[in-house]
């Protein structure tokens, strides 16, 4: 198998585990960093793609490579902006799990 | 190259690994570990795959200042908390989420191993106009020439996160100080670290930006080299986080950008179109660019990494 099917298979699991993740984590902040995982696996995929499109002494095609670079950038924009959203929720309501009603069985997360 | 196909697969089975343990793991900060870890390994398989650039903004961003924010989050949302039993889903949703999420990875992988010939790619193009811009390195000349409209949005929205971020500070603290990064203790390592990691790390982040021209390398990876420096200091309790209502740090903010624009208009009327660049000139006006923005983007990636104005959390 070529190196490039081989990344693209594993850019294929990234993606499904991300938005398995995305769906059933319940945790925030884990649900980010789930989220992530399907952009890095996006990301991965248009290597793959800028990979097989090696062509005039270069590696890959440059453009996509190029634009993998803007999206990471982006990615970690949208990252930061959600975990400082997440922080303040933090500090509103006193604990990170959104529930605007804190329910009964808390007694774990209260020790740490 | 005997190794290659096992380092290959031992990469893609290592990511895929990381990212099952940062999906499942049951708290957060095994989870953000996994997840900088992860963003490593994902490094290495840029670097296999022919993309130094991408490696190397991987490297410092998906893995570095991400992993930043993220460590900073989880010690604030009190470390080891475990995950609240009453909040998870039931048998019935995992087995559907389950379901639909291989679906759309087996689409996927069908779309990977069917072949395309010949695959369309953009490379040709790309390298025969690079001689004229006088820029070695096509990614280079992609994000500051053929597609300098995605890398001028992209620092806005760089911008728009910031204001964004500001904007949560609380009222009494609003435009003050944010609150310095790590745990506050004063610390004999960290402050040594805090004094002699940045002379380095600045010229190593000032070569990389000054070589992205010709080499791998560019603004953006500069700009995060930079700005984990300035972290560092903060961190050592060597320097004080600016006060972000200052005109000086909106300046700095702006300062990348504003040049960006600048320049681009001045493309009306000089060759004729926004963000074109006059014929001999392409070269000096890209320097010129990348100095302005690198900068910027050292500040902004540090102030997103310090969060929003707090107010007594300073001396």
């Amino acid at each position: 198998m070529s190196d490039a099917a081989l990344y693209g298979l594993c850019s294929a699991v990234l993606v499904g585990v991300g938005l398995y993740g995305t769906i059933v984590q319940p945790q925030p902040l884990q649900k980010i960093l789930a989220f992530n995982i399907v952009g890095s696996g996006t990301f991965l995929l248009f290597g793959v793609i800028a990979r097989r499109g090696a062509a005039a002494d270069m590696g890959g095609d440059p453009v996509p490579q190029a634009m993998v670079i803007t999206g990471l950038v982006v990615a970690f924009s949208a990252t930061a902006l959600a975990v400082a959203l997440l922080l303040r929720l933090h500090d509103e309501a006193g604990r990170a799990d959104d529930a605007p009603t804190p329910p009964a069985t808390d007694d774990e997360t209260s020790g740490c | 190259m005997s190794v290659g196909p096992a380092l290959d697969a031992g990469l893609a089975l290592l990511a895929s690994a990381l990212a099952v343990w940062v999906v499942l793991a049951r708290q957060a900060f095994g989870a953000v570990v996994g997840f900088v870890a992860f963003g490593l390994v994902l490094s290495l398989a840029w670097l296999r795959l022919g993309a130094v650039d991408v490696a190397l903004t991987e490297a410092a961003i998906g893995s570095g200042v991400t992993g930043a924010v993220l460590l900073a989050a989880v010690t604030r949302l009190h470390c080891a908390r475990p995950v609240v039993a009453a909040a998870r889903c039931g048998r019935r949703t995992r087995a559907i989420s389950i379901a639909s999420a291989g679906l759309v990875s087996a689409g996927l992988a069908a779309l990977v191993l069917s072949p395309t010939d010949p695959a369309p790619t953009l490379a040709p193009q790309a390298a025969a106009a690079l001689p004229e811009l006088g820029v070695g390195n096509a990614i280079t000349g992609i994000l500051l020439a053929y597609r300098s409209v995605d890398t001028l949005l992209e620092k806005i929205v760089l911008l728009l996160a910031l204001a964004g971020i500001w904007s949560l500070a609380r009222d009494g603290a609003w435009g003050d100080r944010p609150a310095p990064p790590g745990s506050g203790r004063r610390d004999g390592t960290l402050t040594l670290l805090g004094q002699v990691l940045p002379p380095l790390g600045i010229v190593a982040g000032i070569y990389i930006v000054w070589v992205g021209a010709d080499a791998p390398g560019g603004a953006f990876q500069g700009g995060a080299i930079l700005a984990a420096m300035w972290i560092l200091a903060l961190m050592a309790r060597l320097a004080d986080p600016p006060v972000v209502g200052r005109i000086g740090v909106r300046l700095a903010v702006g300062i990348g950008p504003i040049v960006f624009l600048a320049i681009g208009f001045a493309g009306f009327a000089l060759p004729g179109g926004f963000l074109s660049y006059p014929a001999g000139f392409a070269k000096p006006l890209i320097i010129v660019i990348e100095v302005a923005l690198t900068f910027s983007i050292a500040v902004v990636l540090g102030l997103l990494v310090l969060g929003p104005s707090a107010r007594g959390t300073q001396r």
